[in-house]
């Protein structure tokens, strides 16, 4: 019962590209909006790459001992993440509808002054 | 007898606490009774003590009183010390004291009476300076009153301190004294050092044993004292300014006593320096060179007290030529002899200047002679004295000055003798320009002139008796053998003057004499010719003239190479050290933290995307060393 | 009655500490006066009684120690020796005096005035007595902070500046003494901050010299010593001045007394080191601040180069550490304080009553205020050190130690007394003589309490010039004590 698996190196690459991605988007975009789904997207790319190395350490450890549960922490603790980048994204997104209440823009480049 | 020395001193001290401390309540006769009576209670116990002294046999008494300093293996006593010499100085200082105390009960009439108090408490506080001075058994005490004499000087020159000039002539000459005063510390540390003493009886029995070099050192700095407190080349131009004090002053400090401190010291350690022959030519040298300069600006001045005051210098350099060449007795006679002709010519010329209503200037004068019958007799005395015409008491001193120098060298003798002369013409030039031809001021002047009151008159009489009878305790062996009372008094402090050479016969030192003589009364002559006419022309001074005139512009040097330069100093140094390099190194370092504070600011720029991208990059770089270099 | 009674020192300590505190409470400038002059009264008498227990067998008499931070090693240790007693009298005498002669109305807020006085009065106090390092800085700080706040607060024009100045360069000084502290405490054998266990901490060559200078630079800010005295001038002249007697009477004395009781005895071999090109810098400083002082024309500034000179002959004193400047210098600090002290005063009357302070347009004071006059002139005999006066003392035996140490650098340090009477005849000469002035036209001369004041200086002036005696018999074992760690070396 061959099922074809599919490489880890691919959720790497994968996970790569989307980091690669979201850190250019944070770099580059002004608008705070976007910059904040980079962020998301950045998050997530870990998480990929978290439940990538999860299974293949899983995987691995099955081979020798069928009742192991070695490797499935990984995947919970990505559950764990999500919830609290959810959370992490209302503050966020609480923030950036005062800040434009405030000054009718999400521009990060008109954000430069709390340093005063 | 010895017992109440400490009285000496103490009743000036008292005279000038009351004087001082009660000033505003006192009336003028009071204070001046005050302060003439301690002076003359102390000058009969200076002759108590004196008759002691006196007798065969006599021991040096040192006396303690109490520490003055102990600590840290210094030991200084305050003890007084009384032999043959410290009598002599007390006699001379009490005795012209006091009349110079009365003298000044009606020269300084016109001031007020708390001012006629104050002049009388800094007198007292004078007298008991240098009383301190000439008892003190050990060099600090005698620094205590060397130094308290230069303050009563310094408080006496500037007495009418409401005049600029006079409080500076008062500065210049304590800051001169000053110069020469740490030669004189500096002398002492070396004693301390290598006698571990200051006591007169302990540096004097080891002296012997120290090597030349340090005695040379030690004698050179305590003669460098002596240069500033006695008015030497190159320390002596306070003096002639030090003539702002009144007249009285100028003849009790200024001629009579504190300058002649420098002889009382040298003379004191007289065995110091036959140790050190090197000191001994350069004191004689400098002795002599003073009194040439001296003289030649005498002849041109006009202001009578500035001719009595470069006389005086002159006088001084021919006492320090005296104990240059080893004749440290007829120094020391020379100051007693002094002490009565110069003080005499000091109130006398104080007497002239009060009948003239404070004229000092002799082109002014002149035909006073028989307006101030006392005063012109008195100073002709003088005259007579200082110039050394025998029988008065400046000959006697004077011809034993110059044969103690003949005996080390023809040259300071030649020399010595220029400066008689020089001195015998100045004083006649002032004698006949005072007193002889006829009056050169305004009628109205004339008319005021009146003779002095008995309080000055008297003083100066019985200061020309002794400026007449003075001379005769040091007749020389020519005349009469065995008659030289001062040599054999002063013995047991001062060694009999040895002669390095056979001394001359008798016929040959009296031609010598004569000729002398013969030459000064030629001099008085000339001046007679030249000023004791009725008509006197002044003629502008023109080549050497004028430089003698303008005291060689000595003071003009000395403004250009010290004063100045130092005071550009001390400007440049407020200026540019002070404020540019110093506080501009501190201020530096202050504005290098703002300076870099703001460059580092620079960074913060608020701009989130920045710091974003600083983040990655630095991230990187660790990821890259971490990956690469790490291993 | 008393044999036992051994608490003096800590009761001249809470005494100033009492009187401030109570002071800040007080309402009335009249109350808060008195109180002042009461408690600083009260601090001279105790002081002078425990005089009366000095036992000359028994320098440690009065030595007390408090429980205070036990397991950092240091306790509240306080003495009362010889050295001390003199400082603390000197600062006990001062205190009265000065107050005595603020004039009433002059200072706003007057209750926290006299209150930060004494806390000061407090400081120094227990600079001058701690025996433990901690206790040492504790005092060392809390001296230099209320005399930055009256400075700050009732100073001149320019006072912000000068006192910030003042702050930041005491503050680094002080930073110094605390690492050179903490270092010390670390080598001792115990962990102990105790002056004992200091004099007995053992270190290496390298570390003493590097600690050494720690210290060094603290008391250097301290005294001043050049180069690091450009603080001193401004601070003079721009804090109020019953502050500037205080902090030139005795404030500098702090680092004086730092190099007498901490430096000297804890770093011998680095003293005799670093001796030579030291003495060679303060002497060069000396001559440095009496050529300034010559030229200047403000007289607190001229008043304070030629402090800063008379100290640093009293530092060069010290590091030559032979016994004879070292019992000149321990008097001189004292009869320094003494003259600077009524130096300033008459400086303050002149100015309260002219409200002038340049040389230049002053003159004639003499004739309006004949005693004033009198009295500056004792003074300014005193500060160029004339025989009999208290200063000759002082300055003959650091001198004779100079000498001992090298003859040329006593001659060079020799031509200060010529500057020195010089600089001080001119000021005498241009304030006092010549004709009066407009700016003193109107001249009073002083008044009763002040003659007090002034009569009091004069006596101590003469007193110790004249019979030192005394003294050198209080400060005998303590200067001894110091010495005598070099000569075991």
């Amino acid at each position: 019962m061959d099922t074809p698996v599919i490489p880890v190196n691919y959720y790497i690459f994968l996970s790569a590209a989307l980091f690669a991605i979201g850190l250019v988007g944070v770099l580059t975009r002004r608008n705070a909006i976007i910059i904040f789904m980079c962020i998301e997207l950045m998050l997530n790319s870990v998480n990929v790459l978290l439940v990538a190395f999860s299974k293949m350490h899983h995987v691995a450890a099955f081979a020798l001992d069928r009742s192991t549960a070695v490797g499935t922490e990984a995947q919970i603790f990505v559950f764990f993440i999500m919830v609290v980048a959810a959370a992490e994204v209302t503050v966020g997104l609480a923030i950036i509808v005062m800040l434009y209440r405030n000054i009718h823009s999400v521009d990060i480049n008109f954000l430069n002054r709390l340093k005063h | 007898m010895i017992q109440y020395v400490f009285l000496i001193p103490l009743l000036p001290l008292i005279g000038f606490l009351i004087n001082g401390l009660f000033r505003n309540y006192l009336t003028k006769t009071v204070s001046g009774w005050i302060g003439t009576g301690v002076m003359l209670a102390s000058f009969i116990l200076s002759i108590a003590l004196f008759n002691q002294v006196r007798q065969p046999g006599f021991q040096q008494h040192v006396i303690f009183y109490f520490d003055f300093i102990r600590a840290g293996g210094l030991y200084i006593p305050f003890s007084f010390n009384v032999d043959q010499l410290s009598v002599l100085f007390l006699l001379i200082i009490t005795g012209i004291g006091t009349l110079i105390h009365l003298y000044s009960t009606a020269y300084m009439h016109e001031e007020s009476n708390d001012h006629f108090a104050r002049y009388f408490a800094y007198l007292n506080l004078f007298v008991f300076s240098m009383l301190l001075l000439v008892l003190g058994a050990n060099y600090v005490i005698m620094f205590i009153g060397w130094e308290g004499v230069g303050l009563c000087s310094y408080l006496l020159i500037g007495f009418w301190f409401g005049n600029p000039e006079y409080t500076k002539a008062a500065k210049k000459a304590f800051v001169m004294n000053r110069i020469g005063d740490l030669g004189f510390l500096l002398a002492i540390f070396w004693m301390i050092t290598q006698f571990d003493s200051v006591r007169y009886l302990e540096i004097f029995s080891k002296a012997p044993g120290a090597p030349v070099v340090v005695l040379t050192g030690i004698t050179m700095l305590l003669f460098i004292g002596a240069m500033g407190k006695s008015a030497q080349i190159p320390l002596y131009t306070w003096l002639p300014d030090a003539m702002a004090g009144p007249t009285p002053v100028s003849a009790l400090i200024h001629a009579a006593t504190m300058v002649t401190a420098g002889i009382y010291m040298i003379a004191r350690s007289n065995v110091l320096y036959n140790l050190a022959p090197v000191t001994e030519n350069t004191v004689a040298i400098i002795g002599l060179a003073t009194a040439l300069l001296a003289a030649t600006i005498a002849l041109k001045q006009n202001d009578i007290k500035k001719v009595l005051a470069y006389s005086t210098v002159s006088q001084l350099g021919l006492m320090f030529l005296a104990l240059g060449v080893g004749a440290y007795t007829a120094g020391v006679f020379h100051v007693m002899t002094h002490a009565f002709f110069k003080a005499l010519l000091f109130l006398a010329a104080g007497s002239v200047i009060h009948a003239m209503h404070h004229e000092q200037d002799i082109t002014q004068m002149g035909g006073l002679r028989k307006k101030l019958p006392i005063t012109h007799v008195t100073f002709l005395i003088g005259c007579l004295a200082i110039a050394g015409i025998p029988p008065f008491a400046g000959f006697f001193s004077k011809d034993e000055i110059l044969a103690a120098a003949h005996d080390r060298s023809p040259i300071l003798y030649a020399f010595s003798i220029i400066a008689s002369l020089m001195t015998s013409f100045y004083m006649f030039r002032l004698y006949f320009l005072t007193f002889g031809g006829s009056f050169r001021g305004s009628e109205k002047q004339f008319s005021h002139v009146h003779e002095s009151p008995m309080a000055m008159t008297v003083p100066l009489m019985v200061l020309a008796v002794l400026s007449i009878a003075g001379g005769w305790i040091g007749i020389p062996e020519v005349f009469v053998h065995n008659a030289h009372w001062l040599s054999a008094f002063l013995e047991p402090v001062i060694p009999i003057f040895k002669p390095h050479h056979t001394p001359l016969s008798h016929q040959t030192e009296l031609a010598l004499m004569g000729a002398v003589v013969i030459l000064i009364l030629g001099m008085i002559v000339w001046a007679y010719r030249t000023f004791g006419k009725s008509n006197v022309s002044f003629s502008t001074p023109e080549g050497i003239s004028k430089m003698m005139a303008n005291k060689w512009y000595v003071d003009e040097a000395y403004d250009f190479l010290i004063v100045k330069p130092l005071n550009a100093i001390s400007i440049w140094i407020e200026k540019m050290v002070e404020t540019r390099w110093i506080d501009g190194l501190v201020n530096g370092v202050g504005k290098m933290v703002l300076f870099g504070s703001r460059q580092i600011r620079m960074l913060q720029s608020g701009q989130v995307g920045s710091y974003i991208l600083v983040m990655v990059i630095s991230i990187l770089v660790i990821l890259m060393y971490q990956l690469f270099w790490k291993s | 009655m008393f044999a036992a009674f051994d608490n003096f020192p800590a009761l001249l300590i809470w005494l100033p500490l009492a009187g401030g505190l109570i002071s800040f409470f007080l309402k009335s400038e009249k109350a808060s006066k008195l109180n002042a002059l009461f408690f600083s009264v009260l601090t001279l008498a105790v002081l002078s009684v425990s005089l009366l227990y000095t036992d000359p067998k028994h320098y440690l008499l009065n030595q007390v120690s408090y429980v205070w931070l036990p397991n950092l090693g240091s306790s509240f240790g306080l003495i009362l020796d010889g050295l001390t007693r003199l400082l603390c009298l000197l600062t006990a005498i001062l205190f009265p005096l000065v107050f005595l002669m603020i004039p009433e109305g002059r200072y706003e807020n007057a209750n926290r005035f006299y209150g930060l006085m004494l806390l000061t009065q407090c400081g120094l106090l227990g600079v001058f007595m701690a025996t433990d390092a901690l206790v040492f800085y504790l005092f060392w700080e809390l001296a230099l902070i209320p005399v930055y706040f009256l400075s700050s607060i009732w100073g001149g024009e320019k006072r912000i500046r000068a006192t910030f100045k003042f702050f930041i360069y005491t503050f680094l000084g002080s930073l110094f003494l605390l690492i050179g502290i903490l270092y010390m405490y670390l080598k001792t054998s115990t962990g102990s901050f105790g002056l004992v266990a200091f004099y007995n901490a053992q270190l290496t060559l390298t570390e003493q010299y590097v600690v050494f200078f720690l210290f060094f630079i603290a008391f250097a800010i301290k005294m001043p010593i050049f180069p690091l005295h450009t603080w001193q001038p401004e601070a003079y002249e721009q804090a109020p001045t019953p502050v500037t007697m205080i902090l030139s009477g005795v404030m500098v004395k702090m680092g004086l007394f730092g190099l007498l009781r901490w430096l000297l005895p804890l770093f011998p071999k680095a003293v005799q080191e670093f001796s030579l090109p030291i003495i060679v810098v303060i002497i060069f400083g000396v001559l440095y601040a009496s050529v300034l002082a010559l030229k200047q024309d403000n007289i607190k500034r001229l008043i304070a180069y030629s402090s800063i000179a008379h100290i640093g002959l009293m530092a060069a004193g010290a590091f030559t550490v032979k016994e004879v400047a070292m019992h000149g210098l321990t008097l001189q600090l004292f009869s320094h304080g003494i003259n600077i002290v009524a130096f300033w005063m008459v400086a303050d009357l002149i100015e309260r009553q002219t409200g002038v302070s340049k040389i230049s347009e002053l003159g004639g004071i003499a004739r309006k205020a004949p005693q004033l006059a009198i009295f500056f002139v004792i003074a300014a005999f005193a500060n160029i050190a004339l025989p009999l006066t208290n200063a000759f003392v002082g300055e003959f035996m650091i001198f004779n130690g100079l000498y001992q140490y090298n003859p040329w650098i006593a001659g060079a340090a020799g031509l200060s007394i010529i500057l020195a009477a010089a600089y001080t005849l001119s000021l005498v000469k241009n304030t006092f003589f010549g004709e009066p002035a407009a700016a003193v036209a109107s001249y009073k001369d002083i008044r009763p309490k002040e003659s007090f004041v002034f009569a009091t200086l004069t006596v101590l002036i003469f007193f110790v010039g004249i019979f030192p005696s005394p003294f050198f018999k209080l400060i005998y074992e303590t200067v001894g004590l110091i010495v005598n760690r070099y000569v075991i070396i």
